[in-house]
């Protein structure tokens, strides 16, 4: 015990003085390195020594201590006075610190998101996570492992705002494909829930069609999620997948999706009455799915689908009238259908109560105004900055020695059939 | 002519669509029910026995279905068909008096000299088959589809007819079999092999003579319209030639080449097509014309299509729809063909004007206007009517689609698809790209 004080205490100098320049860090690293045993022996002289550093300036040395604190258990009315800490750190550790052990920083990050789920306080990690997002990641076009931590956060915390924000960044650097699905599933969770369906339509698609040699749970999730999305937002559903989905996606997504192709199905005949006596018979598979609540808003965008189609072959339509095609119980309930469509920029209409008629409207948007130019510019400019990162992208795959080295390999095999086919008589 | 009273019936002609107005002299509708007799005196063979038991199962009328079952006994008796007889005699059920039961004497009689015939032609066919003749094993295999044919046994009778095809030594021989084949598999409701002899035949060395021609043109008219290839099934009828006649009896009279090229032109023409058959049939006299002659209700209402008197053709077609539904290759298809040709009307009469009066349009195709708005919503919805209806004042309005708002869409559109897909691909690639580094470093 005494042995461990002295050590510790030795430690704690030992940080205290090697966290100036860049070399004494680096010399830091491999000690803390060397003394894991030291770390994870006590946990209350570990969290007792704590005080002691000072988290902006000796990063890398709390970021060691801090982590081996999490490693152990925790009684309940502990964790909280484990959570200041490491809140506190997220907040003010050293950028170039905590990069040197990115391991760590993302352990401890991974714990924290532990500790508040098992409070049952998401909200309390949400804006820690999201410094640490920024602190760990190199630029903001890359993906780091907390990227679906924070938001998984953000969804049990409700906070979809937040996670907006970071899902607003274009990420491009991905490595670990695990990563990548649970960023794009979550994310588009969050969408959902800020009804942003064209956003998340975008990242469920992008899961569903990456590639994978394996099928996995995510991918089939996402796919549920992603058939529900696409009726309430474009009103239809292609069972047919893009050509550069993987194989396993495109044989097996489908025998996991029943139910959910069927409901597209009867949603695509457009006849109200037959799509909710299906959601009915098969509301406790959806249930289970936890996906209940999106069905039943494909529901009621079918009453929406149903009264814009009026407008493309209507001018005015009585609400009574409006009601009996749409399948609606009265005039009321049409006028406030359409009255709630108006507000959400779906239609362009006008009501006449007194006359009882919905006069349709052109769209008045008439591409003239100066904002409108200015979106367009922008656009384009976003576009050519993709486009050049497209092409800097295949010069830097065509000058990869080891992709140039397998496209090789098959090159000359090619080439050699080609010869082959050479009559004999040229060749004497 | 007072210029008020002629303004009064210019527009008396608008709001009824030059319908009554112009009162030219129209041939007496053939509302009536069908004239069976007249009818069956059309065909000849098996075709006719065929149709008469067609209209018997279909007309729902029991008089008519008698007197249809009578007169396909009649038929029969004169040929050799025992199985068919006994099926008729069986739907007739007694119900005729007179000579109309089962005849086992004649039925036996008939199935006795049958068995002969065919072991002589069994035995005939075995002996041209040693000696080698070319010639005569055709001949032979060709009674063999005869005989098989005339017992009604269809399936055997076509393999016999293409038998013959490897002993075939002329052009000749080759159409001969072809139009054996097209006669068997019409009957037998095998319209891709119709076609495809057809095909076979026209690619004959030498040039085939002008009935020939005609025949293979109806055969490939009713192939065509039976897969619901209207449009080709329309061009094979217009190109019939007069030299028909009554020579193709045993498939098709020249009434129906007439009645089937007609209904499919109408529906599946569009007016530049129509404009040229119908001056093709009108002015220049030529083959259409002369059939069509024979069915005037459908030259009338080709006339009254093309120029716009859109009630009358309706009402011809609604007069004419009772026997249609009684004809053996058309039954199936008079829903759509009238639908389309509907569709059709209802397109070209709103084609020209920038607004539509609903109640007028209605009057002109003697509908209420609620049924009206219903048909055009569907039309609409289908963008074959680019058009926007007032429900409330009941006017029907062009809409022109804005082509620089289109545009901007589409633009808009494409770019934001554009950037959507370059990101993922991006994302892909990086996927990729570290999967192929952990699988090398993993085998190093």
């Amino acid at each position: 015990m005494n042995l461990n004080m002295n050590s510790m205490e030795s430690l704690l100098a030992q940080i205290q003085a090697l966290s100036s320049t860049a070399s004494d860090q680096a010399q830091l690293h491999s000690f803390l390195k060397q003394s894991e045993e030291l770390l994870h022996s006590d946990f209350s002289l570990l969290f007792s020594s704590l005080p002691q550093l000072d988290p902006s300036q000796h990063s890398l040395g709390f970021l060691y201590i801090l982590e081996a604190c999490t490693i152990f258990p925790v009684a309940k009315e502990q964790i909280n006075e484990l959570l200041v800490p490491i809140a506190k750190f997220i907040n003010l550790c050293d950028v170039e610190q905590i990069r040197m052990a990115p391991d760590k920083f993302i352990t401890l990050c991974k714990r924290f998101k532990e500790l508040v789920i098992s409070l049952e306080a998401p909200i309390r990690g949400v804006a820690s996570m999201l410094t640490a997002i920024r602190k760990l990641q190199s630029s903001s076009e890359q993906l780091t492992t907390l990227h679906a931590d924070f938001l998984l956060l953000c969804i049990l915390a409700k906070c979809y705002k937040t996670g907006i924000s970071v899902l607003e960044d274009d990420i491009y650097e991905t490595d670990q494909p695990r990563d990548y699905f649970l960023y794009c599933y979550y994310g588009g969770m969050v969408c959902i829930g800020q009804k942003q369906f064209l956003k998340a339509l975008e990242l469920l698609h992008n899961v569903v069609t990456a590639p994978m040699s394996t099928l996995n749970a995510i991918a089939i999730e996402a796919y549920k999620k992603y058939i529900l999305v696409s009726l309430i937002h474009l009103g239809q559903f292609s069972t047919s997948f893009p050509k550069y989905t993987s194989s396993v996606a495109q044989r097996n997504l489908k025998n996991y999706c029943q139910p959910y192709l069927e409901l597209s199905n009867s949603y695509g005949t457009g006849k109200i009455s037959e799509l909710e006596t299906f959601v009915q018979t098969n509301q406790e598979k959806f249930e289970t799915d936890n996906n209940l609540g999106l069905v039943m808003q494909v529901v009621s965008s079918m009453y929406k689908r149903n009264i814009q189609r009026l407008t493309q072959t209507y001018l005015t339509l009585s609400l009574q009238d409006i009601a009996n095609t749409v399948q609606l119980r009265g005039p009321k309930e049409a006028e406030m259908h359409v009255l709630q469509m108006i507000e959400d920029g779906q239609i362009y209409a006008t009501i006449n109560q007194k006359d009882g008629m919905v006069r349709f409207l052109e769209d008045p948007e008439q591409y003239k105004t100066c904002g409108m130019i200015e979106h367009i510019d922008s656009s384009i400019k976003r576009l050519m900055v993709l486009s050049k990162k497209l092409t800097s992208m295949d010069e830097l795959m065509s000058c990869d020695p080891m992709y140039l080295g397998k496209v090789g390999k098959e090159r000359q095999r090619f080439d050699f059939d080609d010869f082959d086919g050479v009559p004999q008589k040229f060749t004497i | 002519m007072e210029p008020d009273e002629e303004l009064g019936q210019i527009t008396d002609e608008i709001y009824a669509n030059g319908d009554e107005n112009k009162q030219r002299h129209r041939p007496i509708i053939s509302g009536e029910q069908l004239d069976i007799e007249a009818y069956a005196a059309l065909y000849s063979g098996r075709t006719k026995i065929t149709r008469l038991l067609f209209i018997a199962d279909r007309c729902g009328n029991s008089s008519m279905q008698l007197e249809a079952l009578r007169m396909a006994y009649d038929e029969i008796k004169k040929g050799e068909n025992t199985q068919l007889f006994r099926e008729v005699v069986q739907k007739i059920d007694g119900c005729l008096s007179g000579n109309y039961g089962p005849d086992p004497a004649w039925a036996d009689a008939v199935d006795r000299r049958a068995e002969m015939r065919k072991e002589k032609l069994e035995n005939e066919l075995n002996a041209y088959r040693t000696n080698l003749i070319k010639e005569s094993i055709r001949m032979g295999y060709n009674d063999f589809g005869d005989y098989y044919y005339a017992h009604g046994q269809l399936g055997e009778a076509f393999k016999n007819y293409v038998r013959t095809r490897d002993y075939c030594t002329t052009a000749k021989h080759i159409i001969h079999m072809c139009l054996n084949a097209i006669l068997v598999s019409i009957e037998m409701g095998q319209f891709t092999h119709v076609t495809s002899y057809v095909s076979k035949a026209e690619q004959s060395q030498d040039a085939l003579d002008a009935v020939t021609v005609a025949k293979l043109r109806c055969a490939a008219g009713v192939a065509n319209l039976e897969a619901k290839k209207y449009k080709l099934a329309a061009r094979k009828f217009l190109e019939v030639g007069p030299e028909l006649g009554n020579n193709y009896t045993e498939v098709i009279a020249p009434q129906d080449v007439a009645t089937y090229g007609g209904l499919c032109a109408l529906a599946s023409f569009d007016r530049g097509e129509l404009k040229a058959i119908i001056q093709y049939s009108f002015i220049d006299n030529i083959n259409f014309r002369n059939f069509l002659e024979l069915v005037p209700e459908i030259r009338e209402l080709i006339h009254d299509f093309y120029t716009s008197h859109y009630a009358s053709c309706l009402e011809y077609l609604g007069n004419l729809k009772a026997n249609l539904m009684l004809d053996i290759h058309l039954h199936d298809h008079v829903e759509t063909l009238y639908d389309q040709i509907r569709s059709k009307a209802l397109i070209q009469y709103t084609h020209p004007f920038v607004s539509v009066d609903l109640n007028m349009m209605a009057n002109a195709f003697k509908t209420s206007v609620a049924g009206l708005e219903k048909e055009l919503e569907a039309l609409i919805t289908d963008n074959q009517i680019q058009a926007r209806i007032d429900s409330h004042n009941k006017i029907l309005y062009a809409r022109h689609a804005d082509q620089r708002n289109a545009t901007f869409q589409k633009v808009l559109q494409t770019g934001k698809e554009f950037d959507r897909d370059v990101r993922s691909m991006l994302l892909r690639a990086n996927l990729l790209k570290h999967e192929y580094i952990l699988k090398t470093s993993r085998k190093h």
